[in-house]
């Protein structure tokens, strides 16, 4: 018999908010996601200089996953907390900063500090690092958030006990348009966890 | 029950062939498609890659369709896909999965941006326009996770269809050498100023490498060419570009698919393993299989045939490890001269027959991922 | 000397976003990796980028960037010897 599962939190970052279980929490008047994302780190003590190292999609994801994740991790035991991530862009902003350094023939300076992030995953492996989630982790591409698809998704992994809990997310971020959906799949929870409450909660 | 899951067909196209039985002809008479280009557009200076020659191409896909529509990466794709769908006998429904594993898919189309060509770099359209191609009719889901997407892209499918949301999954995994990709390892001084040596002493870097696999994934047993038994992708959380010195990820992925497959390690017959020849990974790899007491078990790194793939990578090399159970042969691991990591392991040297049961595929990238999926033979 | 000193500090700061260091808080011979500024591998490589970009030095061997990056004073003094910008 297939058990239930449960969102137990979930976190929204756009339009420079940041909403935790439906409460806003965090709100900047600053127009650029650089300055958003400066200070929620300064708002919310996050004290990781590596933080500004990281490219825009990497800052975006690190953010809201702080919030779910702060609460779930202590040190006397390894957290075995499954990363599934998914967006529409890829890398797509910074490949095209990384791009634009290599098009001019006479200021040919390719810089590897941006071409690491030209991959989506490893914004996924920025919160590993932070977080030590030695875990499953996968990084999907769809044009649109797939409820169907993260359920099923999530669900096999707690199912055949790959994983505890499932940190699943939307993480899209493309030219100072951005949005993060992320949330907490786990055993136990208030909200049922199913495609349908996935979009009701997607929608806000 | 959980549903026993298998890969009923394979292809890949390759400078070393545009099918597996050449692909494994040319192996068998270690032809490796790594060779000197010399190419300003992709590198002002020389380089070694393994490169698919753009007239064959062409050539081969206009017997497959006239439309000028296609990229050049997407006419790769067609070209894998194609001989597996024509064989396939069902009916594509909502049980019919695609998937599409790629680093970077259209990403040449970045150099001259303009309306179609920002949309085509977008990788859910890539896989739009080879789902419209064969007309599947799911929501492709595409798999982009550096350097493990090839392999990964099984194990999500193996997943997929355990937990009943399809019945068979088509898998087509592809990358191209590019000069956003060839610039982007030069400034890693990640490449190597000749073709690459996998595991040796003086290996200096990767030599990249372009081709597209594909593989059906499926419950039905009766076409089964492989049996997937175990598969598991743990992070580092150690460094994003660079592997974790005690090859921690990669040592849990393998353990925990040898759990699941419910073997021991000294079960498996061979290894396929990524080997990129870069001084880190091919170490790292070496702990991580001790850590394990796999340092006897026959392993090769495909690097020196086919270059570094990268999304195609891990589906590539197991395309050709299905070739080594089905033949009952294990192949150089081309590239390979006198041993440089730290811990022993058995490279394979030369092409051999050996029986194998128990086959395992690993692969490790970029943001530290891992991920090994155990095969097994079907008797 | 001192100028280029003042000078690498500052584009260090910039170019790999030390976020939370002043041009106060780095000493001339503060080790640059490990304990110090906490540099890693990626920052290395950027910083032969830098040398290429900014000073017009290009490095044959990146293994030589260990001796060079030790400090601001070791990377001032190779910078001084062959800056060809």
């Amino acid at each position: 018999m297939k058990k239930n599962t449960y969102i137990k939190s979930y976190c929204t970052i756009q339009n420079n908010e940041i909403i935790l279980n439906g409460e806003s929490i965090f709100k900047s008047k600053s127009d650029l996601f650089s300055d958003f994302s400066k200070k929620a780190y300064q708002n919310f003590e996050i004290n990781y200089s590596k933080f500004f190292k990281m490219d825009n999609l990497s800052k975006l994801a690190l953010l809201s996953s702080e919030l779910l994740l702060k609460n779930e991790i202590n040190s006397d035991s390894e957290a075995k907390i499954a990363l599934v991530f998914a967006n529409k862009s890829s890398s797509l902003d910074t490949d095209v900063k990384y791009q634009n350094s290599i098009s001019d023939k006479e200021n040919y300076f390719p810089s590897p500090a941006v071409f690491v992030y030209t991959l989506p995953n490893i914004c996924i492996g920025e919160i590993s690092i932070k977080h030590q989630l030695k875990s499953e982790n996968s990084f999907f591409i769809f044009e649109d958030f797939d409820s169907e698809f993260m359920t099923n998704y999530a669900n096999n992994l707690l199912s055949s006990k790959k994983a505890d809990k499932v940190l699943c997310g939307w993480v899209e971020y493309y030219n100072e348009v951005y949005k993060a959906f992320l949330y907490l799949v786990a055993n136990e929870g208030k909200i049922d966890h199913n495609k349908h409450t996935l979009e009701l909660l997607n929608k806000n | 029950m959980i549903k026993e899951v298998f890969i009923t067909e394979t292809n890949c196209i390759t400078p070393l062939g545009f099918d597996v039985a050449t692909n494994i002809q040319n192996i068998v008479s270690y032809r490796s498609g790594i060779e000197l280009h010399l190419n300003s557009s992709l590198m002002e200076k020389p380089f070694y890659a393994s490169i698919i020659n753009d007239d064959q191409l062409n050539e081969a896909f206009a017997k497959v369709s006239s439309s000028e529509n296609f990229t050049r990466l997407e006419k790769m794709m067609i070209l894998a896909l194609q001989p597996i769908v024509q064989k396939s006998k069902f009916d594509f429904d909502t049980k019919t999965g695609f998937l599409l594993s790629t680093t970077k898919g259209n990403i040449t189309d970045l150099k001259n941006p303009s309306d179609n060509n920002i949309n085509n770099v977008y990788l859910h359209q890539i896989a739009k326009n080879i789902a419209d191609f064969f007309g599947f009719k799911t929501t492709p889901i595409v798999i982009s996770n550096a350097c493990v997407s090839g392999i990964l892209a099984v194990s999500v499918a193996k997943k997929l269809i355990q937990s009943e949301m399809f019945d068979n999954i088509f898998i087509v995994a592809g990358d191209e050498v590019s000069k956003f990709v060839l610039s982007g390892f030069n400034s890693f001084q990640a490449m190597s100023d000749l073709p690459c040596k996998p595991y040796s002493i003086n290996r200096a870097g990767v030599s990249l490498g372009e081709a597209t696999a594909a593989v059906l994934v499926s419950s039905d047993k009766q076409n089964a060419k492989i049996k997937i038994i175990g598969e598991s992708a743990i992070n580092d959380a150690n460094h994003i570009s660079g592997p974790s010195r005690t090859g921690e990820g990669l040592f849990r992925s393998i353990e925990n698919a040898l759990a699941e497959a419910k073997i021991n390690p000294n079960q498996i017959d061979y290894i396929s393993s990524h080997g990129t020849a870069t001084p880190f990974n091919d170490e790292m790899e070496a702990i991580a299989f001790n850590r394990l007491g796999l340092e006897k078990v026959p392993v090769n790194s495909l690097k020196g045939f086919y270059g570094h793939t990268l999304g195609t990578s891990g589906l590539l090399e197991t395309v050709i490890g299905i070739q080594s159970v089905l033949e009952s042969r294990i192949f150089t691991s081309l590239g390979f001269d006198e041993m440089g990591v730290s811990q022993p392991i058995n490279i394979i040297e030369k092409n051999e027959n050996r029986n194998i049961n128990y086959f395992l595929k690993t692969a490790s990238g970029f943001g530290g991922c891992n991920t090994a999926v155990l095969f097994q033979k079907i008797n | 000397m001192e100028a280029l000193k003042l000078e690498l500090k500052t584009k260090i700061i910039e170019a790999l976003n030390l976020e939370d260091i002043n041009i106060d808080d780095v000493n001339d011979d503060d080790s640059l990796f490990g304990d110090g500024l906490g540099l890693d591998s990626i920052d290395a490589l950027e910083l032969i980028v830098m040398l290429d970009k900014d000073y017009g030095i290009k490095l044959v061997d990146p293994k030589e960037g260990k001796n060079i990056f030790q400090s601001i004073e070791t990377m001032a003094a190779y910078i001084s010897a062959n800056r060809t910008k």
